[in-house]
């Protein structure tokens, strides 16, 4: 294992973090405390609880899923389109380093991004919302494994993308809207019986609802579930990685 | 002594169709300054590519250091530094920390001292903390070569490494190269400039249409190169050489109006004086004289665009 490598990709991914700090932390730690300061404080208070919890509260994990997945997607595929669009590539393919390193640098730079934002927001909403969480281990589980596994969708986007624009395209035409209809600002059982079962066909829904059960204890599905859609996802991934490097697409002629 | 690169029956087809290599057999030996020449198009970037690992071969075998570039695809590329013909960099990064990360990339531990005198070997150390986007092109160049020593590679590949710089830095690399060769490096260049390739290269390969058309020494060539023509225009055209000038270096041509004289010019062999005191002596006369010599240039464009034909002499005068 060269494990010289695998650092010096994630360190030289995480200084491109703290180089951009005001776009990499600043603003989706912003821009969610927004979502707290409209959905959580202001119409929350006026909404019901649901499952007994206060609506500002129960936003939270979805708030959190919500930039996680978006944060995952953006730091990964960017951090690999970068050197195929500056043409840097070639050090990393010419370098003694397998398959596995690069996307153990990779990726686990920008699931480690992701991570510590999820934490950074969690943190920031408690200024302006009261919550508990249940069971920390499953929470910081789920934060981990969720990042990891969008983060290695990301590094497929980023290997993909042919140009800025196809960057975009998944996180914004896709990810973002199954988020807001998997259930980030209410329940599945809220929904009408056809939509609840057109609900479950958003693989986005056990990735709230796993994430919710860690904070509250309530879940749309059951946690097994839950664990196993994002395990199935991930194997996806990883096997969608494999293929890439075994065939070179994209990356090798 | 064992190659240090070792190509055999190496082929590459693209998705496209396009055969960019055909069946390439090619040592490099360990130490020397290799330049391959070859047109636009003709597989160089594409055999570099293969060799460092960024292009995949569709046949044959390569070996780098001993180590087969597929296989032990470690130790291989651990051997190997590229010099990739487009300026590729981190723009927002210090000099210093792109080559610092080539160093990690590459399975070296870090070594501050060894990067200091890489980068003041290549008058980058006052640029150290600069981010690569306000070098000037010349000084990209250099981070790039500063990038490619990073991990103190055994075999340098530098693929156009003067296009597009000032004859200053293009002397300056020059020297440079040398001095990488001193210190047991072994270099393969691709370049466009013959001259380049003279005053650089131990032996010079000339790859055309995927193909390697020669490989031969330098100096060889140079031998090739130091032939000259003497061409004297007759005013009366002969029928034969006269007896006074029937030497190998002499012939006729244009049905007899022309008296062809050939000799090298680089080992002194030339005796112009000579011959026209002979001329004079008996009695041939002539209205025009011109000199034409091969080149280097010449020998690479005769054998890229017409593999079967013989160089042909440039005109100087």
């Amino acid at each position: 294992m060269n494990f010289h490598a695998i650092r010096a990709i994630y360190l030289f991914e995480m200084a491109r973090t703290w180089r951009t700090l005001m776009q990499s932390i600043a603003s989706p730690v912003i821009s969610t405390s927004l979502y707290f300061v409209v959905f959580g404080s202001a119409i929350g208070s006026r909404m019901v609880e649901i499952n007994g919890i206060s609506y500002g509260a129960f936003i939270i994990p979805g708030l959190i899923m919500l930039m996680l997945l978006n944060e995952s997607i953006s730091n990964a595929s960017f951090g690999i389109y970068m050197p195929k669009f500056s043409g840097t590539i070639y050090e990393v393919l010419s370098a003694p380093i397998s398959y596995v390193e690069i996307v153990l640098g990779y990726v686990g730079a920008a699931a480690s991004k992701s991570v510590v934002l999820g934490l950074l927001i969690l943190a920031t909403s408690r200024l302006f919302v009261e919550f508990h969480i249940a069971h920390p281990l499953w929470m910081v589980g789920f934060l981990v494994l969720t990042a990891v596994t969008f983060s290695l969708f990301g590094f497929i986007i980023g290997v993909w993308a042919d140009g800025f624009e196809k960057l975009q395209i998944i996180p914004m035409m896709i990810v973002t809207p199954l988020t807001f209809l998997g259930g980030t600002f209410y329940s599945v059982d809220m929904l009408p019986p056809a939509w609840q079962t057109v609900t479950l066909f958003n693989p986005v829904v056990y990735l709230i609802s796993g994430f919710r059960w860690s904070f509250y204890g309530i879940a749309d599905v059951s946690i097994g579930i839950s664990l196993g859609m994002t395990v199935l996802f991930m194997l996806l991934c990883l096997s969608t990685v494999w293929w890439i490097f075994k065939t070179g697409y994209r990356l090798k002629s | 002594m064992d190659p240090i690169i070792s190509i055999k029956q190496l082929s590459k087809t693209y998705d496209s169709g396009f055969q960019a290599l055909k069946n390439v057999d090619l040592e490099i030996r360990r130490g020397e300054i290799f330049a391959l020449l070859g047109p636009n198009g003709a597989g160089k970037t594409t055999l570099i590519s293969i060799v460092c690992g960024i292009v995949n071969p569709s046949a044959g075998q390569v070996d780098a250091d001993g180590h087969d570039i597929l296989r032990d695809f470690r130790a291989a590329r651990s051997s190997i530094g590229l010099v990739p013909q487009e300026i590729s960099t981190d723009a927002f990064e210090t000099v210093w920390a792109t080559v610092t990360f080539s160093r990690g990339l590459f399975g070296k531990p870090a070594n501050p001292a060894y990067v200091e005198k890489v980068l003041r070997d290549l008058s980058l150390w006052d640029k150290r903390k600069d981010k690569i986007i306000a070098l000037s092109g010349g000084m990209k160049r250099r981070v790039m070569i500063a990038k490619a020593l990073s991990h103190e590679p055994k075999i340098l590949f530098l693929d156009e490494p003067t296009a597009g710089v000032d004859v200053e830095l293009r002397r300056d690399m020059w020297e440079m190269v040398h001095a990488l060769r001193e210190s047991g490096v072994t270099i393969i260049l691709t370049t466009h400039y013959i001259e380049e390739a003279e005053q650089m290269a131990d032996r010079i390969g000339v790859i055309n249409h995927g193909e390697i058309v020669l490989v031969e020494n330098k100096h060889a060539l140079m031998e090739k190169l130091g032939k000259k023509e003497l061409r004297l225009q007759l005013s009366e055209p002969l029928q034969a050489l006269p007896e006074g000038l029937r030497d190998q270096s002499l012939a006729l041509a244009a049905d007899g109006h022309e008296l062809v004289y050939s000799f090298d010019a680089r080992h002194g062999q030339g005796d112009i004086a000579g011959l026209l005191r002979r001329l004079a002596k008996l009695g041939i006369e002539f209205k025009d004289l011109r000199t034409r010599e091969s080149s280097l240039e010449e020998i690479f464009v005769s054998l890229v665009h017409e593999p079967q034909s013989q160089p042909r002499p440039e005109e100087e005068v």
